[in-house]
């Protein structure tokens, strides 16, 4: 029985109001997320161990993720080893198009998961086996909300917003764009039919994460993706 | 939903301690500059903690808020949200409160 009112909820918060509970209290102190930053860092150990370059591509769905890997396959072919982690929640399509591209995929299906996490990465590493020294492009689920709080061990993270989207998804996602160490604005070419402000979008972007850098591309015509080589060159 | 699979590694970092004994509450840190929202955890909670030795017990949420350190004027400042830009106009800003997401304690017997 109670025995701040008499009721005979025994703790919790049976009889429609809170309870002293008597019992003993346990200190833990720990991160929530403990167990996927271990798994991570020890994913990154390994990365790091191989000399392999890991990227997480993360923007909402239909930002043009599989067909920036697409063409970044074509391009890279003969300059670099060029394997992919496709994560979706349902089917193969993606991971489709990865193959036809002609590279080795690995695709994780998250079912209801919105996200990729630690041990899905480590899973996926151990099919892909990837060579000394190759690049490793993971698409994660199109979501910008929570891929960024589940670190998978990459070397850097990336968020792809197509033009089309709207000038303001840095403010509307802050939490996405503040993890980022790379942003992608992709479908440049349709700028001329869009009401989309770059530079305001950047300055958006810099506005939760000062340092970020900021490029532009067309996955489609091509446009811009030296930078993208460029930069994906430097984090080796 | 992001905050189920929290809420879940919540739950078995504090089933794991249990050790069989029945949990009565669960403490945790959830800053207000995290992703997390607190009633989807608590949504979450009473989910996953059915049928666990974690079933009926209170959680219990501690939501410290964003607060941030101006490097140029060395002034520390409310922050509502992620926009890091101190009231002196610099930019230059670490975040020193809000990102918390922490289990802190748990009540068993
Ligand atoms: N005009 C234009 N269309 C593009 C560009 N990049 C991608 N698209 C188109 O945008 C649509 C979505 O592209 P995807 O590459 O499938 O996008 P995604 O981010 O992988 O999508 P999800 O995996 O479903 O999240 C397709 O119809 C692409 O052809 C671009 O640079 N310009
Ligand atoms: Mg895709
Ligand atoms: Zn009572
Ligand atoms: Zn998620
Ligand atoms: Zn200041």
């Amino acid at each position: 029985m109670c025995g701040t009112c008499g009721c005979h909820a025994d703790g919790g918060t049976g009889g429609g109001h809170s309870h002293p509970v008597n019992g003993e209290t346990i200190t833990l102190e720990q991160r929530v997320l403990a167990k996927n930053e271990d798994v991570a860092s020890r994913n990154r150990d390994w990365l790091a161990g191989q000399g392999i370059v890991a990227v997480n591509l993360m923007s909402s769905p239909g930002a043009g993720k599989t067909t920036l890997l697409e063409r970044t396959i074509g391009d890279l072919a003969g300059r670099r080893a060029v394997s992919v982690i496709e994560g979706d929640q349902e089917t193969t399509l993606d991971a489709d198009r990865i193959k036809r591209a002609g590279c080795a995929v690995v695709q994780v299906n998250t079912g209801a998961g919105c996200h990729l996490d630690a041990e899905m990465m480590h899973t996926a590493l151990g099919s892909l086996s990837p060579a000394p020294g190759s690049l490793i492009l993971v698409e994660n689920v199109g979501n910008l909300v929570c891929p960024a709080m589940f670190d998978l061990g990459e070397r850097s993270k990336v968020v792809i917003i197509s033009v089309t989207e709207g000038t303001d998804k840095p403010l509307k996602y802050p939490y996405m764009f503040a993890a980022a160490d790379l942003v992608i604005i992709n479908k440049i070419d349709l700028l001329p039919y869009v009401d989309f402000d770059v530079d305001r979008c950047a300055e958006y972007a810099r506005s939760v994460n000062p340092k970020v850098r900021v490029l532009t591309v067309s996955a489609t015509t091509g446009e811009g993706m030296d930078d993208w080589y460029d930069w994906v060159a430097e984090q080796y | 939903m992001h905050e189920l699979s929290i809420t879940q590694s919540v739950v078995d970092a504090v089933c794991e301690r249990a050790a069989g004994r029945p949990v009565r509450v669960v403490t945790v840190r959830v800053g207000m500059l995290t992703a997390v929202v607190a009633d989807a955890m608590r949504f979450c909670f009473d989910l996953v903690t059915a049928g666990t030795v974690a079933e009926g017990a209170r959680l219990e949420i501690d939501q410290p808020a964003g607060a941030g350190h101006c490097r140029a004027c060395d002034t520390e400042f409310t922050l509502a949200d992620l926009i890091l830009l101190c009231p002196c106009g610099s930019a230059d800003v670490d975040i020193t409160s809000g990102q918390e997401l922490q289990i802190i304690s748990m009540k068993v017997g």
